[in-house]
């Protein structure tokens, strides 16, 4: 147990690390000084350079430009893990932390909600098909959005955007709040909000029932074919009682230890439907950023992500024994 | 015995395959292909006899665009996902047959690879190398999808290497290279094959997810490219379907043909699970 642990936090620390050392590898291996040309091209657009001077200092005192490249790559690491990730290059005086800051909240919302309908919604759907004997509506249903997230969440937030915000237009085609209105704690403002998250929420949370879906199927038919529910029957338990008590309460733990697994593709996925949708999370921010060249937000939006997400799979991982008694120490695919 | 569910669903990757390529097939007869250089039409024509998928704004003719993105994306798909596959399923092979050290080392590495987030590290690539060719593409995605073949290869080596074929290769005297390369993979084939179509797939959406955003190559037509322009000339706000709905409708047509594809020679591969060992792991 204890060196599991162990074996756990070596794993999270080496991919911190890597991270880090992948983004400095690449910053001294592109050709060009990324600040002079990032100047330059400030510059000919007509962009203010006033804070070119701070910025350079920043860049000079983050990777120690004058020292050898050993000095260099400590003072970067140094600079980062004290949370120091530079200014902005399009908002000038704000830092990165301050973008990112902002962004953060809206991101985790959509990705929280997101999760948890997709959760509900494929457990249920899965967990009736497999229950059902014979034809079932939810077997069909399991079948259709299995084939659906076979397609890319952007592709998805494409069509739902034009269909439902363009043609029908039932839904805002982006932003998080309607322009001028009154950012209060009132109901209109609910709902504007509600509104405008409704259908990156649902771009999201359509490619991702299948997978809840098809694998609750599996885990329900283990399920039904153990004695405890042949006992459950015998007893005359009504069909209700048996789905609820017996049949969902076992099959819904190994559902919630995969519920982190394959966070960072969901993450990868967010930021292309936030950009979709210029939804004011890390994605929009991330996507402005490539398109101005704000090359250090670029940076820290990507350590950002990479250390969410391995703290995240860390924390699961760790609670895996803890949520599933039946799991003692390794994962079950191993 | 293969079953007949397993038959329908390639069958059915077969037929959305055929429907993505078929601008490539039967383009030729409407446009020529220097129809895609600029300004080689009016911009923002809708759909005509002349233009049978309309222009958009920098006067490339959205048809001509389809017949050189098609190919351009597939092959980044075909390089980064074979690639990743070659890459994946020898190390998997490795762990899975030489264990210990081996084993371990290549565990963690993967372990590492994947909690790293692979959009993330594919945008600092793309934002630092500004120019990026189709093969530099497909290989940096290939270093970010290994790790799915490996894991699947080394749980299907290490139920392999128990069996009484490779005690029999071993008291003959042959080599651990030998055993690996000449006894085990000729029984993984079903599985590799499943396993290709998975990582094509994958390599696939992370290469257009990186080319939406801007970063994909520069002088080549994707299908990726074309959705970023058209977002960035605000196509669906100009009413422009026919610039934004070609490559998205394709792609979904791709998309749909490389999961049927995959389903149907996964069960092929493990006909008891009945096709959802990739897809539940």
């Amino acid at each position: 147990m204890f060196r599991r642990i162990l074996n756990r936090l070596l794993v999270f620390c080496l991919t911190v690390w890597l991270a880090l050392t992948v983004n400095f590898a690449i910053v001294h291996l592109t050709p060009a000084d990324p600040i002079a040309g990032i100047l330059g091209r400030m510059g000919s657009r007509g962009q203010s350079v006033e804070g070119g001077n701070a910025i350079v200092e920043f860049y000079r005192a983050t990777f120690a430009l004058d020292q050898p490249l050993i000095v260099q790559y400590f003072s970067y690491l140094r600079n980062l893990l004290s949370g120091n990730l530079g200014y902005s290059l399009s908002y000038f005086p704000q830092t990165v932390n301050d973008v990112l800051l902002r962004a953060i909240p809206w991101s985790v919302g959509l990705l929280v909600t997101s999760v948890a309908i997709a959760f509900v919604v494929g457990n249920l759907v899965g967990a009736l098909g497999a229950w059902q004997k014979g034809r079932s509506i939810f077997k069909v249903l399991t079948y259709i959005f299995m084939t659906i997230s076979a397609v890319p969440f952007y592709l998805l937030a494409l069509i739902l955007l034009y269909v439902l915000a363009f043609r029908l237009a039932i839904f805002p085609t982006g932003g998080s709040f309607s322009i001028g209105s009154a950012r209060d704690f009132s109901l209109a403002t609910a709902l504007d909000f509600i509104h405008h998250a409704a259908l990156p929420v649902l771009s999201i949370s359509l490619g991702l029932v299948g997978f809840w879906a098809l694998s609750m199927r599996g885990v329900m038919t283990t399920v039904l074919g153990q004695d405890y529910i042949a006992y459950a029957r015998v007893k005359g338990l009504s069909e209700k009682t048996m789905f609820t008590r017996y049949g969902m309460r076992n099959a819904i733990l190994p559902q919630v230890t995969a519920l982190a697994i394959d966070l960072g593709q969901l993450i990868s996925g967010q930021v292309l439907v936030e950009a979709i949708f210029n939804y004011p999370g890390v994605g929009t921010v991330l996507f402005n950023a490539l398109r101005t060249s704000d090359y250090f937000v670029i940076q820290g939006v990507v350590l950002f992500i990479v250390l969410t997400v391995s703290l995240a799979m860390l924390i699961v991982d760790l609670a895996y024994p803890l949520i599933d008694p039946r799991i003692t120490g390794q994962r079950a695919e191993r | 015995m293969i079953d007949k569910t397993a038959i329908g669903s390639v069958f059915t990757g077969l037929v959305f395959l055929l429907l993505a390529v078929s601008p490539v097939i039967f383009g030729p007869l409407f446009v020529e292909h220097a129809a895609a250089e600029m300004f080689s039409g009016i911009p923002n024509l809708p759909p005509s006899a002349e233009h049978p998928l309309g222009t958009q704004s920098e006067g490339r003719d959205m048809l001509a665009i389809m017949m050189s993105g098609i190919p351009a994306t597939l092959s980044i798909g075909l390089i980064g996902g074979g690639a990743a596959m070659l890459v994946g399923s020898t190390l998997g092979l490795l762990a899975g047959y030489l264990g210990g050290a081996v084993d371990a080392t290549i565990r963690t590495a993967a372990d590492v690879m994947l909690t790293i987030p692979t959009l993330a590290v594919l945008i600092l690539v793309g934002a630092s190398f500004p120019s990026i060719s189709i093969l530099g593409m497909g290989l940096i995605i290939a270093a970010t999808a290994w790790m799915g073949p490996s894991r699947v290869i080394r749980a299907q080596t290490l139920t392999l290497r128990e069996r009484e074929f490779i005690r029999i290769a071993k008291l003959s005297d042959r080599n651990w290279f030998q055993i690996v390369f000449f006894e085990l993979v000729p029984n993984l084939i079903p599985i590799l094959s499943a396993l290709f179509v998975n990582a094509v797939a994958t390599a696939m959406i992370a290469t257009i997810g990186l080319e939406v955003l801007g970063l994909g190559p520069r002088n080549t037509y994707t299908l990726g490219n074309t959705i970023y322009t058209a977002l960035y000339y605000t196509a669906m706000w100009r009413g422009m379907w026919w610039w934004w709905a070609p490559p998205v409708v394709v792609l979904v047509a791709l998309f749909l043909a490389l999961f049927f594809l995959s389903k149907g020679l996964d069960s092929i591969a493990n006909p008891r699970i009945g096709g959802a060992s990739l897809w539940r792991s």
